[in-house]
């Protein structure tokens, strides 16, 4: 944007951002970045992982001050001193990294800060789940049980519980950061009606997704990110040209072929008898170098496959055949040695799988800490060494193996977990929505190194909230529906509609 | 497409309220059962040893000498809620009960202003952790553990011998020897707890034991927060020290030393989580009142004194593994 031009956007927008700058520590994550979405539009952020998408939004959000540069609501400069000030603005924030109370309730997470209260005051906390039930019903979502505790709901209805809690306060500036992460496309389109509301009734939507689709059914405007600064604001681009001013590169075409499976590959995971709800039963064996994808609306029981096969906890009663041998996964170490070795990627990074405190090194090899010692004393030489190229190989933005994980960006945690077990050289891979808050550049690695990984002959069994990967990315597609395995697809019926048609079969009906 | 396009084809099966209750109070209904069977023990040992079941006295004097640790106990929970610790609480009811003995005395007015002047030395004293704990991000363990050991200097300077006296008119208003009307003051005490949960205060609270950084996100004043849960907990270490000294009609500048651990027991076999964000008043108070149980069995079990604390250790490991174990079972059957 030219100056002239960003400053008459700025003077009409909702909200704008001045030339902020932001850095943490040494890392510059925004550099005078400008910025402005005005009432009633829907402004999408785009950029690579680490293109300081998040780091704006916390700006915008009253989460972060910023170190030079000033926000504007309506023209005017305003300091926020937190969220909420930012809220008393009418500003409302979906974090990336969800803010959900794991030991509340769904009802006191969704109506924290406007509880129903007495005449004198008090909280009413009889009326709390009542009063949850009633306002997540005029959103449209009747799933979710108000009085389950955050921790016990799927990271999908995490995710809409903490957009419900937002959207409930009609904020006149609406701030959403990958809040379709680990939605499938029918709580996209919720969202999106959602959204669509809001805005025509004049509110300004900031929205960042890694999914082009997404971006080009919402957006009415594309603002591009590269490196903390501005590198474009668009009406209408294409994807080619967007991602080439992403990543400053040219990446060719989406999804990379296919490796065949071979026809004598051997099964080298089985499974009978696995109850994913306590009632049907389902099974299915998995060949070496098939990628077999689990498909389906939310909510079907593909976590608790994924997890159970894990051992995180076991699936009751299911029997498990590792390499043609009968094993008994009770817990994640068994899956871990189990014959091949049994790894799985999951969705919640932050809850599941990293340890944010610590650096990016002692993420990467905590599972191989085993081979990486002599006489229990870590080979340092040797640790540092196989981080380094897993960094490089996975293009991990981090400023050194030393960082800790919970300083990167969203995106760049999700590779040091996929970088985790590439290390660990597991043969069995459960890849649970891994391209999860991925950049399109890296979500085109990650494709590549599965074909790889494929090839070799690893047996991937994979799940994603994005359609289109099931249908483009695997051998075959099972989706579950009710726990039961409702339709295998396989080319060339495997296509994004089929997979939807066959998850939503009886949801119409019923 | 349905309206709803969220809504799962089969039937959303929802778990019965009950079981979202149990689930979610298994520590305090596990705290509570733990109580019941120490109290039937007890009865039981006492009725061999007696020939009679244990009555007005032993209830009066049970809850009497349990009142100090339940009140340090609720106090220590406020902080625990917070993912924070309290050592200081031996040091703070070294002071006020030091502060007690040597200051009450004369007319009814004057002993309700005495009081009321050390409930707020016990708040200065927690302001004191608050500041630091919240203002100075330091770790709550090392602050709590220096300004114990200030607070204990402080009381020896106040009261260097035992003595001091407390007018008995004081002591039957607090603590009746005949009847165990000291409950009423734990009922108020409970009713608190209700009113806090029921506060902006006490969601703040819970909010950031569950998760500092998404309750600062949320708009919760986390360092504010910190500072009035020690305040608050120190406050309520001090109605444990007047309790204390009306007990015994007297002072001791290191009477208090022993409630550190023995809250932070209670606290724990009350079912509150260290790690924050879960537990109640009312779990405390079981647990402060398990606590007393068992010295009482290990009194009729006619065991030394010397190695009660070998027991309550003992009893506290039990109860911990126990409560592990119940809270993975409730999880599982869901
Ligand atoms: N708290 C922090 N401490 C240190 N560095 C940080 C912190 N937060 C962000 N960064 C760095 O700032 C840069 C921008 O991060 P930001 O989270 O804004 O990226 P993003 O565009 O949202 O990426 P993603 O798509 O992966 O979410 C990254 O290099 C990140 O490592
Ligand atoms: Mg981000």
């Amino acid at each position: 944007m030219s100056a002239a031009a960003a400053a008459a956007a700025e003077s009409v927008a909702a909200v704008a951002a001045r030339e902020v700058s932001k850095a943490f520590g040494g890392v510059q994550a925004l550099r005078s970045a400008p910025f402005a979405a005005a009432a009633g539009e829907v402004h999408a952020l785009v950029g690579e992982n680490g293109a300081g998408k998040s780091t704006l939004i916390k700006l915008l959000g009253g989460r972060l001050p910023p170190d030079s540069g000033a926000i504007l609501l309506g023209g005017t400069p305003v300091r926020l001193s937190g969220t909420a000030d930012a809220a008393r603005h009418g500003i409302g924030t979906v974090f990336q990294e969800l803010t959900l109370l794991p030991w509340m309730t769904v009802a006191e997470n969704l109506l924290i800060g406007r509880e129903p209260r007495r005449a004198l005051g008090p909280i009413r906390r009889g009326a709390m789940a009542p009063r949850a039930e009633a306002v997540l019903a005029g959103l449209g979502i009747t799933h979710i049980d108000p009085r389950a505790l955050a921790s016990e709901i799927s990271l999908a209805e995490r995710q809409i519980v903490e957009i419900a809690r937002v959207i409930i306060r009609r904020p006149h500036i609406l701030l959403l950061d990958e809040p379709t992460s680990s939605l499938v496309e029918r709580e996209v389109a919720w969202l999106f009606a959602r959204i669509r509301d809001l805005s025509a009734a004049g509110t300004a939507v900031v929205f960042t997704s890694h999914r082009w689709n997404e971006i080009t059914s919402i957006a009415d405007r594309i603002t591009i990110f590269r490196n903390g600064a501005e590198v474009g604001t668009f009406d209408a681009i294409d994807e080619d040209e967007a991602i080439t001013l992403m990543t400053g590169r040219r990446v060719e075409a989406l999804y990379p072929p296919l490796p065949p499976v071979p026809a004598d590959a051997p099964a080298v995971l089985e499974v009978a008898n696995a109850s994913l709800d306590g009632g049907s039963e389902l099974g299915f064996s998995l060949a070496a170098g098939e990628i077999l994808g689990i498909g389906g609306l939310a909510g079907q029981g593909h976590r608790e496959l994924f997890l159970g096969l894990f051992g995180a906890p076991p699936l009751p009663r299911a029997r498990v055949t590792v390499g043609g041998a009968r094993t008994t996964i009770a817990r994640p170490a068994d899956a871990i040695h189990a014959g091949l070795g049994i790894a799985l990627v999951p969705e919640d990074r932050k809850g599941e799988g990293l340890l944010l405190p610590l650096s990016v090194r002692d993420n990467l090899t905590l599972p191989i800490l085993g081979r990486l010692s002599r006489l229990g004393v870590i080979r340092g030489a040797a640790e540092r060494r196989m981080s380094r190229e897993i960094i490089a190989r996975l293009g991990i933005r981090t400023p050194g193996p030393a960082q800790p994980v919970g300083a990167l960006s969203g995106g760049n945690q999700q590779k040091v977990l996929l970088g985790r077990w590439l290390l660990a050289d597991s043969r069995i891979l459960l890849f649970y929505d891994v391209t999860r808050g991925v950049d399109v550049a890296t979500k085109h690695e990650i494709y590549e190194l599965m074909m790889r990984l494929a090839g070799e002959g690893r047996a991937i069994l994979f799940y994603s909230s994005d359609t289109e990967e099931l249908a483009h990315l695997c051998h075959r597609v099972l989706v579950l529906r009710g726990g039961r395995i409702a339709t295998e697809l396989r080319p060339p019926d495997l296509a994004a509609e089929a997979i939807v048609a066959a998850a939503m079969r009886d949801a119409d009906a019923g | 497409m349905p309206a709803d396009p969220t809504s799962r084809p089969a039937a959303h099966r929802r778990r019965p309220r009950a079981a979202h209750i149990l689930g979610q109070n298994s520590g305090l209904i596990l705290a509570a059962a733990i109580l019941l069977l120490s109290i039937i023990v007890f009865a039981g040992m006492f009725a061999v040893q007696q020939g009679r079941l244990p009555g007005d006295f032993e209830i009066t004097s049970t809850v009497n000498n349990t009142m100090p640790l339940a009140l340090a106990a609720i106090g220590q929970t406020i902080v625990v809620l917070t993912r924070g610790i309290d050592l200081s609480v031996g040091g703070v009811i070294d002071l006020t009960n030091a502060l007690a003995a040597i200051f009450l005395a004369g007319s009814i007015l004057h002993m309700i202003v005495v009081s009321l002047l050390i409930v707020l030395a016990g708040a200065a004293a927690g302001l004191i952790n608050g500041l630091l704990v919240g203002l100075g991000r330091l770790q709550p363990i090392v602050v709590t553990l220096a300004t114990l050991s200030i607070f204990q200097g402080l009381a020896i300077r106040v009261l260097p011998q035992p003595g001091g006296a407390v007018p008995a008119g004081y002591t039957s208003f607090l603590v009746n020897t005949n009847r165990p009307t000291a409950l009423v003051f734990l009922a108020l005490a409970a009713l608190g707890w209700m009113g806090l949960r029921r506060s902006r205060l006490g969601v703040n609270l819970f909010a950031i034991g569950n998760d500092p950084q998404a309750a600062i996100a949320l708009g919760v004043k986390a360092v504010r927060t910190r500072i009035v849960a020690y305040t608050i907990a120190g406050a309520l270490y001090a109605v444990a020290g007047i309790f204390l000294a009306a007990n015994a009609t007297a002072g001791d500048a290191t009477t208090g030393d022993g409630y550190t651990l023995t809250s932070i027991v209670a606290v724990v076999l009350g079912g509150v989580s260290l790690f924050g964000g879960r537990g109640s008043a009312v779990g405390a108070i079981c647990g402060a009142f398990i606590t007393t149980m068992i010295v009482n069995i290990l009194f009729f079990a006619h065991i030394d004194p010397l190695y009660q604390s070998f027991y309550e250790g003992l009893f506290l490991v039990i109860a911990v593994v126990f409560g592990g174990l119940i809270g993975r079972l409730v999880r599982s059957g869901r």
